[in-house]
C-alpha cells in the first residue's frame, strides 16, 4: 500500500515492510526538496514503526542510489547569500539533514539499504545509516567532499568510523576514490553482495527472514550493537561549517558546476 | 600473469562488448571517452567492469587524464 508519493521519494508498507524508493532525477541529488520529504518520512516514522519490522531503503533510478548533496542548487544558492547567511543557512540544512539522518539510524526497526550504481557523498552517508547495505555489482561508492575542500557533512565519518577501520576510512576520506561494492563487501561496508538489478529482492528477502525473529530480540539487540555516536555527529556539523565559508570551496563548487569532465568529482 | 598485450588486447575486446562497439573499430591509441562515446556515469560502470574482469583495484585518481586504450592498459598491467 502506497503511503506518500512526492516530487523526491515515495514510501509503501507491505505487511510489516516498510520501503523509501528514492527517484529524484537524475541520481537523487538531496536539495531542499528531498530534505522536506525526508523530514516527512522521519515524522511518518514515528506512527510506523510499530506496524512495521524493517525498513528498505532503495533507488528507482537507473543512474544510482544517490548522487549526494545536491551542489548545483548550493552553488546557486551560495551565490544569492552574504556570508553570514551563507553560515546560518549551511548549519541549518545540515542540523535538519543530521535529524533525518540520526532518527533512520536510531530507528527500532532493522534498516537496509539496497544500493547500485553511484552511491557518493550524501547518498552513500544515508546508506550509512542504515544497519545492514546490500549492493548490487555496479554500487560504487565514495566520498569526494575533501576535493571540494570540505569533509562529509551528513554524518559519514563518525558513522563510517563506526563500522570500518580507520586506515581504510581515511584512505576514502583523503584520496576520495571510489571504490566498487566487491571491494565495500571485502572491507565489511556491504553485507550482501548480489547481481546486478537484484538489490531490491534480495532486501526484501532479508526482510523476510528478519520478520521472523522475535521483534523485541531484534530490537534489544540493535540497541546493544549500534552506537549512535551523537557527539561526534554534533563535531562534525561544526567542523563543516567552518570549512564552508572558504573562497576555496566556492571555487570548488564552481568547477564542479561548471564542469563536462567525465570525472566531475575529481579534483 | 598476464602480458601487457594480452591485458591490452581484453582490454580492448571489454570495451568492444560492454559499449557494442566493433573491436576491429578500436585502436591501442584511441581515445575511448571519444570512441565509445561514455558518459561520467559510464565511466564508473568500466571501472567496476574492469576491475572485476582483471581483478584488481584501480583508483579512479590514477585513471585521471588517462584517455587511451594502451594507457590504460598500462595502469591496469601495475596492478596485476
Amino acid at each position: 500500500m502506497t503511503l506518500f508519493d512526492g516530487k523526491t521519494l515515495s514510501w509503501k508498507l507491505t505487511g510489516q515492510v516498510l520501503e523509501l524508493a528514492l527517484h529524484h532525477q537524475p541520481c537523487n541529488e538531496i536539495g531542499f526538496a528531498t530534505l522536506e520529504e525526508l523530514e516527512n518520512f522521519a515524522e511518518h516514522l514515528k506512527d510506523q514503526a510499530s506496524e512495521a519490522r524493517v525498513l528498505i531503503i532503495h533507488s528507482q533510478l537507473p543512474a544510482g542510489f544517490s548522487a549526494g548533496a545536491d551542489l548545483r542548487e548550493t552553488y546557486r544558492l551560495l551565490q544569492s547569500l552574504t556570508s553570514a547567511e551563507r553560515a546560518a543557512g549551511v548549519r541549518n540544512f545540515l542540523e535538519r539533514i543530521h535529524g533525518v539522518y540520526n532518527s533512520i539510524d536510531a530507528l527500532p526497526l532493522i534498516t537496509v539499504a539496497a544500493v547500485h550504481g553511484v552511491v557518493f557523498g550524501g547518498g552513500f552517508e544515508l546508506a550509512l545509516t542504515c544497519d545492514m547495505i546490500v549492493a548490487d555489482r555496479s554500487a560504487r561508492f565514495c566520498f569526494p567532499e575533501l576535493r571540494l575542500g570540505l569533509i562529509p557533512g551528513f554524518g559519514g565519518i563518525p558513522r563510517l568510523k563506526r563500522d570500518l577501520g580507520n586506515s581504510f576510512v581515511r584512505d576514502l576520506l583523503f584520496t576520495g576514490r571510489s571504490i566498487s561494492a566487491a571491494k565495500a563487501a571485502t572491507v565489511g561496508l556491504v553485507s550482501q553482495l548480489v547481481g546486478q538489478g537484484e538489490a531490491l529482492r534480495v532486501a526484501r528477502g532479508v526482510a523476510a527472514q528478519i520478520i521472523k525473529v522475535d521483534s523485541t530480540a531484534t530490537t534489544m539487540a540493535k540497541r546493544f550493537i549500534k552506537r549512535i555516536p551523537y557527539e561526534e555527529l554534533q563535531q562534525e556539523i561544526d567542523l563543516f561549517c567552518e570549512l564552508f565559508n572558504r573562497p576555496v570551496v566556492e571555487a570548488a563548487l564552481r568547477k564542479f558546476v561548471e564542469s563536462s569532465d567525465v570525472q566531475p568529482y575529481l579534483p | 600473469m598476464l602480458t601487457f598485450d594480452q591485458t591490452l588486447q581484453q582490454l580492448i575486446l571489454l570495451a568492444s562488448e560492454h559499449f557494442k562497439v566493433p573491436a576491429s573499430q578500436l585502436n591501442p591509441d584511441d581515445d575511448f571517452f571519444k570512441k565509445l562515446g561514455i558518459n561520467s556515469l559510464q565511466t564508473l560502470d568500466l571501472l567496476t567492469k574492469l576491475e572485476s574482469h582483471f581483478n584488481v583495484e584501480l583508483p579512479d585518481y590514477e585513471l585521471q587524464g588517462v584517455s587511451d586504450f594502451r594507457t590504460l592498459a598500462e595502469r591496469i598491467q601495475s596492478r596485476l
